[in-house]
């Protein structure tokens, strides 16, 4: 019994070393956080989706403006199949543009057909490991579970959509609705510093 | 004429003052900065952007550093990640700030290539830093610096 601690005290100390966000595989957690229309939004609402397309993004980050019509375009395109956007605000409110009254104006000039929501506790984007903006997580539904996809980049060229010749996040949902894995299921990116509270 | 030559000195004298060129470079350009160099010679090299302000924050404790360690074996090279097609910002701002003497503008395609070719612990996320020596990376940090701690970490590794 002695070694049984042992090891499991071994292992909660490694999970404790490793634990910073999810990596493919793992089942997310779900959240109710506050959308721009003012309502409170979790995943398990969304009875019939398949999945989902979790985007963190905000106002300010010249990467996230960069990328707003390709994640509307992401939902135009998804939310049909079962797959909608779910995006969400994970900077600090010192960050005057990312204010949830700027986030309400920018949903509303652009149309969002989506949730943008507040991560005002920040405890979802330090769940789930974002590190910058925008930053995606492709969750598929398995019965009650929501099971990390893909995590990463929406695809190869911030600068000059024109010029994408890898579409990842496209790519990860195809592959899901298609059954089949998901590769690559990862991808790295540059992208703002989501900004903690200190 | 000769009243003429005191403002061609005038004229002259703020590229005098600044003079930091920005330097486009690919990934096999930029690793000829600092991966590759052999010899003794400590090179710290910061990931920043016009854009990120925690960058911009941080940068004056890098030119303390490389003000305190001048002639000392250390030398400081500014990687910016903007946009290649912001080359012109980030010239802007290296000359009113005075950065250098080395920046360098990394445009390397794909970041989910590169990436991991410099470090692969590396999120993508700036600030982050990179440290060689004699060929080697010797040090990598995601994340901000104040003097005090970069200068510990410069002392560590001399």
């Amino acid at each position: 019994m002695k070694k049984l601690a042992f090891i499991s005290a071994a292992i909660i100390v490694l999970c404790s070393f490793t634990g910073t966000g999810y990596n493919v595989g793992d089942k997310a957690m779900d959240f109710k956080l506050k959308n721009v229309d003012g309502k409170m939004i979790s995943l398990s609402d969304y009875k019939t989706a398949k999945g989902f397309i979790v985007v963190f993004t905000c106002n300010h980050c010249p990467y996230a403006k960069a990328y707003e019509d390709r994640i509307i375009a992401l939902n135009t395109k998804y939310a049909s199949q079962g797959y909608p956007v779910i995006a969400i605000n994970p900077n600090a409110p010192t960050v005057d543009d990312d204010s949830y009254a700027n986030m309400q104006a920018r949903a509303k000039a652009k149309n969002y057909q989506f949730p943008y929501l507040l991560d005002e506790t920040q405890n979802i984007a330090g769940a789930y490991g974002a590190a910058h903006t925008p930053h995606v997580f492709v969750l598929q539904k398995s019965g009650s579970d929501f099971v990390v996809k893909y995590i990463g980049a929406i695809d190869d060229n911030s600068d000059d959509a024109s010029a994408v010749k890898q579409k990842y996040v496209e790519n990860a949902v195809d592959n899901l609705l298609a059954g089949k894995p998901v590769d690559p299921a990862s991808t790295k990116a540059i992208g703002c510093t989501i900004k903690w509270k200190s | 004429m000769y009243y003429l030559k005191p403002l061609f000195i005038i004229l002259l004298f703020p590229f005098l003052l600044t003079g930091n060129k920005v330097t486009v470079v690919n990934l096999q350009q930029f690793q000829t900065y600092a991966a590759n160099k052999h010899n003794d010679t400590l090179y710290v090299v910061n990931f920043w952007a016009t854009w990120c302000d925690p960058c911009v924050k941080e940068l004056p404790a890098f030119q303390e550093e490389s003000k305190k360690y001048s002639g000392k074996k250390v030398k400081m090279i500014f990687v910016s990640i903007n946009s290649v097609k912001e080359v012109g910002k980030v010239q802007n701002f290296v000359d009113s700030h005075n950065l250098g003497p080395v920046v360098l503008l990394l445009n390397a395609g794909n970041p989910n290539d590169w990436i991991d070719k410099i470090d692969s612990s590396w999120s993508g996320t700036i600030p982050a830093t990179a440290i060689y020596k004699s060929g080697k990376k010797v040090y990598f940090r995601e994340g901000e610096f104040t003097f005090e701690s970069l200068d510990k970490v410069i002392q560590s590794k001399k």
